[in-house]
């Protein structure tokens, strides 16, 4: 009679070790989830969502920073808007930046070059406009 | 950590930048604006150099030496009178390197950390698509405008038959292309919508002409700045899309005034074909009855004589380079004792602001120049309406004859003065080929020459 007893007792030994492993597995388990839920309501907000905001913002400030712009001034605000669109060069120098050399690599150059000149071109010739408008006998 | 203090400088940057356009606000502010917004790209190129993606400096730093000699030999060489076509050429150059970016974007997304888990999100082609598309109808729209102004091609329309229905054409397979490579995102398709983009640029400004250059400059400006805008939201960069954001509403802005400015609607303009041939004069001008021609002598007697007069520079001028020989008559004029003004149309020339530029060139001071609105009060209470090389904009039948297709555009109401002056080469009417009722007033003297000759007549005359 013992024996099979015995036995039992120790098949309901093994059942309960692999319970408790799994019980830990599934524990490991929701600590995980808890972890990726946390980190998904955190700071790191959907990108595309973060750039519409920047772009929305933006727009008003733009809209309302041109308007101010008197008249008189509208051909240097055109030609500083070159100068500034020249941004683009952080995008093309990214490109034109890896160690190994690819098409991408030389449409950055290409880009960087480009960009560059409105860059110089569009801040210098707006100084150069400016420097012309002064006030009677200044 | 780097990449926060690369996130900073940009912030700093795009506040640098938004001041820059602040400053424009003023004269007097306008060189400090300049200045800061200069330093907000040094810093904004700066950071970028020390994020870890930049490996190897040569092609970087060689392309910034490159681009940036090239484009400091141009703007200083440049004449102001060509003011136009440069901004046409540095419009075009964004569009491209918008398109050359959107490629390498597409090219190497891991470069610019853009997530790919079996292909491009749609969002980000969706973003690539946007870009190129816009980049590459601004490269050759302004490519075309920058020929038309610089004299490369005729600046009147292009027009054939079924010109609209072709460009309708053109324009749906720009859109089935973008549609295409939103959804496959092959590099094949891509190339097919920057091809077809391209084509487009070109198809929709041939038929624009010559004056109505102003807000073709305006529309390719602002596109410029939605294609940055678009890069900035492939490579997840706010200060391109701070930026772009900036030039974007800069040009709409500017486009909404220069059409005002004409009375017309933004899609009109950019149907293109007005003022063609086709709607030229009818010649009948003989029938309208006689027109009191003068002399620089009889110009000349007749302003010195006067109390006030009120100068209204076009584009005329600008073609004839009178701007120097202007401002020399009329500072013999001031020392004889007249009250001299600049009246400002603002269409007058070929891009926005292009007659306050050429004046400020020409060392007239900027308090002499007076926008449309505030001088047209004082026309009544002027003695000489000096018109040189414009016309449209001086036309009354814009304010009362109805049937007129200009009917209803703001003009300059010289017709209120005592007397007006035009300088003109000939009875030719102006762009939008309208007969100017101005001409024929029995206080309307016509001064027929070249601006420039006849302004340094004057000024024989007056010495």
């Amino acid at each position: 009679m013992a024996d099979p007893l015995n036995r039992d007792a120790v098949a309901i030994a093994d059942r309960a070790g692999q319970l408790a492993d799994e019980a830990q597995r599934l524990a490991a388990e929701a600590a995980d989830l808890a972890h990726r839920a946390a980190q998904a309501d955190a700071p790191a907000t959907d990108p595309v969502l973060f750039g519409l905001t920047v772009f929305a913002l933006a727009c008003f400030v733009g809209y309302y920073v041109v308007w101010k712009v008197t008249p008189a001034l509208h051909a240097p605000l055109m030609s500083v808007a070159n100068a500034i669109s020249g941004v683009v060069v952080l995008g093309a120098m990214i490109a034109a930046g890896p160690a190994i050399f690819g098409v991408s690599k030389l449409l950055g150059f290409v880009a960087v070059v480009l960009a560059s000149v409105n860059i110089f071109g569009g801040f210098i010739i707006t100084q150069r406009m400016l420097q012309m408008y002064r006030k009677k006998d200044g | 950590m780097e990449a926060s203090i690369a996130s900073f400088a940009y912030l700093v940057a795009a506040v640098c930048f938004i001041l820059g356009i602040r400053g424009l606000a003023s004269p007097e502010t306008a060189r400090q604006g300049n200045r800061i917004a200069i330093a907000g790209m040094a810093i904004a190129i700066g950071a970028t150099l020390l994020r870890p993606q930049i490996v190897t400096f040569e092609l970087v730093l060689g392309g910034i030496v490159v681009g940036g000699a090239i484009g400091t030999v141009i703007a200083l060489r440049v004449k102001i009178t060509d003011l136009p076509q440069l901004v046409a050429i540095f419009n075009s150059l964004v569009g491209l390197a918008a398109v050359l970016i959107a490629a390498a974007a597409l090219e190497s997304p891991s470069l610019y950390g853009i997530p790919l888990e079996g292909g491009l999100a749609t969002h980000s082609l969706v973003e690539i698509m946007a870009s190129t598309a816009i980049g590459a109808v601004t490269f050759t729209g302004s490519v075309v405008a920058f020929a038309k102004l610089h004299g490369l091609m005729q600046s009147a329309p292009i027009t054939f038959t079924g010109q609209r229905a072709v460009n309708a054409f053109v324009g749906l397979i720009v859109l089935m292309a973008a549609l295409a490579f939103a959804g496959w995102g092959t590099a094949g398709l891509f190339w097919a919508l920057a091809l077809a983009a391209l084509v487009w640029g070109v198809l929709v400004v041939i038929p624009i002409g010559g004056a109505d250059m102003p807000v073709v400059i305006s529309v390719l400006n602002s596109a410029s700045g939605w294609a940055s805008c678009g890069i900035g939201f492939t490579l997840d960069n706010p200060l391109m899309i701070i930026t772009g954001a900036l030039v974007g509403a800069s040009g709409a802005i500017l486009s909404y005034i220069m059409c005002k400015g004409m009375n017309r609607s933004l899609v009109h303009v950019l149907l293109g074909g007005f003022g063609g041939e086709t709607e030229g004069p009818t010649g009948d001008a003989a029938d309208r009855g006689p027109v009191k021609a003068g002399n620089a002598d009889d110009a000349a007697f007749m302003l010195r004589n006067a109390g006030s007069v009120v100068v209204v520079p076009g584009y005329g001028m600008a073609v004839a380079q009178a701007q120097h020989a202007l401002r020399e008559m009329v500072d013999l004029l001031e020392e004889e004792g007249v009250r001299v003004r600049f009246a400002i149309h603002p269409v007058a020339g070929r891009m926005p602001g292009h007659m306050n530029v050429l004046l400020a060139e020409a060392n007239v001071p900027y308090d002499k120049v007076v926008e449309m609105e505030a001088i047209n009060r004082d026309f009544p209470s002027t003695d000489i309406a000096f018109v040189i090389g414009a016309n449209d904009i001086t036309n009354p039948s814009a304010r009362n004859d109805p049937s007129s297709p200009i009917y209803g555009m703001p003009v300059l109401e010289v017709d209120r003065a005592r007397m007006v002056m035009f300088v003109k080469r000939s009875m030719a009417s102006g762009y939008a080929g309208v007969d100017n009722p101005l001409f024929f007033n029995e206080n309307t003297m016509m001064l027929f020459g070249d601006a420039k000759a006849m302004c340094e007549g004057i000024i024989r005359s007056l010495e």
